[in-house]
């Protein structure tokens, strides 16, 4: 997938824009998502979450210079433009972030007032911040598309950012716009742009039908990967988004897979007959470790993910030693085995070396996943229900996200700050994806096709 | 690592190579149907089973096919032993004949670590027949984790239900 997302574009090359005089034309820049040059009004990190949570976000309608037709699904700029307005609204709503408003029952700037809002319609409305922006088509059947941040109260620009298309990527400029809205208010790392593997269910319980699936951040652009003849399990998006491990029973082993998302094409990790699953990437993706079964016994490897290496083994233990994930800085992994009688989570260093068990919680704790930033892991813990909960890299503070019959697999936000895991559901063994804040507070149920369970969240895109 | 385990990885590495090549396959794009039935099958036949047949295995274990375990736990109790001399017996009885045991978990873990249990009971009971002296190479094991539930409640009758190893001979 080529997919080019160029960000443009200063004021002075949207004038242009708008101006008769032309001359100057938009200029494509490299991107410069999440440092949208803006004066200091907010800089910096807001430290109580609920203060910016509970700002007033009007997003009205994207203005457009020429309602023309577009090759989007959207239709022409004009529905494009109020299209662009809904994904960035129901990214900040749904996400519980801020209070946005809009695109309906709000007024329709014109194209010239993007760059220069009516401050006091807007205060009027009670609206702290506002986000505007426009859509235009190129006659190369590209878009570029413009969004800008204001404080209604102070009447200034926060930030802007701009981008340049193809049809099919518009949404991937409201995503951006979301993010540079959020990192401008919130001081934190971007997410909304950004990919989901997961596996789809259907069927009844005793015959899942389960396949490789992947969508958008908010449940867009969803594509079936496996056809389901063969159950796929537990899918991680490779950090440059070009393929995606996973286990499949093709062949009747339970084995682990690179997807290759460009071919369709799949190779199996390591030439071997036993079982392997639970597949992670490094996080520069030069790495995959995996768990293997030999004779009842199961132990961590790792393998280059070029192809063709040796695998290197990293525990030893006559326990079942699972899964894994590495430290932001790949320097240290995180995994679970049951050598101490039962599930818990241990911590050693990248080659194996120095293992130590650090959750000390009562019941078993399991799938620990290590948070982008480093300074948290999540994982379920099990003491009857299966929950989600944090803790430090050190084995403290644990708290508990979620209070659910059967939560598990937790997954993060490439900014850390939400996670993602499945929820079973008693006696009909439904599944579904869920996502939560670090508060625990904002917990919301993801919009699938069908059933869903396994998420796996990708990094933010380039 | 002594000699004879070496040459054995290497039989096995040259073995996974072949399987390698025949499965790096290209994923099939239609729709398919739903997936067939578990490999458990029932001996609803009429009329007497073919000797030597999983049919046969089925009728003369009475359900002592299958052997039952406590939460994450794998080891062969009295009852599971009883069971599985049923079935060396009739292994014995037909020497030409393989078997797959399935190990299974309940639902009450997470499903990485279910599959590793599914693998070590699976492999616990392969082991206890080796041990009644079913050659070794008769017997695969595959674990199926908690994807496979054959007690659809969310209760601990169910449950133990599923914790489980099944044997399933190939016809």
């Amino acid at each position: 997938m080529t997919l080019r997302l160029s960000a443009l574009l200063s004021a002075a090359a949207l004038l242009a824009l708008s101006a008769p005089i032309a001359a100057q034309d938009a200029q494509v820049l490299p991107p410069v998502i999440g440092q949208a040059p803006a004066e200091e009004g907010l800089s910096g990190t807001v430290s109580d979450e609920a203060a910016w949570q509970d700002l007033g976000i009007a997003i009205p309608t994207f203005a457009t210079d020429q309602d023309v037709p577009t090759q989007t699904n959207a239709g022409s700029t004009a529905a494009l433009g109020r299209s662009l307005a809904e994904v960035i609204s129901s990214n900040l709503r749904n996400n519980g972030l801020f209070k946005p408003s809009g695109p309906t029952g709000l007024p329709q700037p014109s194209y010239p007032q993007v760059q220069a809002p009516d401050y006091a319609v807007w205060a009027a409305r009670s609206a702290e911040m506002l986000v505007q922006g426009y859509v235009r088509a190129n006659p190369d059947g590209q878009l570029t598309i413009g969004c800008y941040l204001f404080d209604v109260s102070l009447g200034q620009q926060l930030g802007k950012a701009g981008w340049v298309v193809p049809p099919s990527d518009w949404r991937r400029a409201a995503h951006k716009c979301s993010d540079m809205v959020y990192s401008r208010l919130s001081g934190e790392s971007p997410f909304f742009d950004s990919r989901i593997a997961y596996i789809a269910e259907t069927g009844p319980k005793n015959r899942r039908m389960k396949r490789l699936a992947i969508m958008d951040s908010d449940g867009a652009n969803h594509r079936y990967l496996t056809s389901g003849q063969a159950t796929a399990l537990t899918p991680r998006y490779s950090p440059d988004y070009k393929s995606i491990l996973y286990l499949s029973y093709l062949n009747g082993n339970p084995r682990i897979y690179v997807y290759d998302l460009a071919t369709d094409k799949q190779r199996l990790i390591t030439e071997n007959r036993n079982p392997t699953f639970a597949p992670r990437w490094s996080p520069d993706g030069k790495w995959i470790l995996y768990s293997m079964a030999s004779a009842g016994n199961t132990d961590i490897f790792k393998i280059s993910s070029s192809g063709g290496g040796t695998p290197i083994k990293l525990t030893d233990s006559p326990g079942l030693d699972v899964g894994g994930s590495f430290s932001p800085d790949g320097s240290r992994i995180v995994f679970e085995s049951d050598r101490s009688g039962n599930q818990q989570v241990y911590i050693m260093n990248a080659d194996g070396s120095d293992q130590r068990r650090i959750s000390f919680f009562g019941g078993r704790s399991a799938t620990p996943e290590w948070s982008p930033r480093g300074d948290q892991i999540a994982f379920t813990h099990i003491a009857g229900n299966l929950r989600i909960a944090l803790m430090s890299p050190g084995g403290g503070g644990m708290r508990y996200l979620t209070n659910g019959w059967q939560d598990e697999a937790p997954t993060w936000s490439p900014n850390g700050r939400i996670i993602q895991f499945f929820r079973t559901e008693r006696n009909t063994g439904k599944t579904s994806i869920w996502q939560v804040d670090l508060t625990g507070r904002n917990e919301r149920k993801l919009q699938t096709p069908v059933d869903g369970s396994d998420p796996a969240w990708g990094p933010i895109r380039p | 690592m002594h000699a004879g385990s070496r040459i054995a990885s290497v039989t096995l590495l040259i073995a996974g190579s072949i399987a390698l090549s025949a499965c790096a396959s290209k994923a099939p794009k239609q729709l398919p149907p739903d997936p067939g039935p578990t490999t458990t099958t029932d001996n609803t036949g009429t009329g007497a089973p073919v000797p030597g047949s999983q049919a046969d295995f089925v009728a003369f274990t009475q359900g002592a096919d299958t052997i039952y375990f406590d939460t994450d736990r794998y080891n062969v109790d009295s009852q599971d032993a009883a069971a599985l001399q049923t079935q060396a017996q009739w292994l014995q009885r037909y020497p030409q004949k393989r078997a797959t045991i399935e190990g299974h978990a309940d639902e009450r873990g997470t499903r990485d670590y279910n599959l590793a249990l599914g693998e070590r009971r699976a492999n616990a009971t392969k082991n206890y027949l080796t041990s009644l002296g079913i050659d070794a190479s008769r017997i695969n094991t595959i674990s199926y984790g908690k994807e496979r539930p054959v007690a659809l409640g969310s209760d601990e009758g169910s449950w133990s239900r599923n914790r489980r190893a099944v044997t399933v001979t190939i016809d």
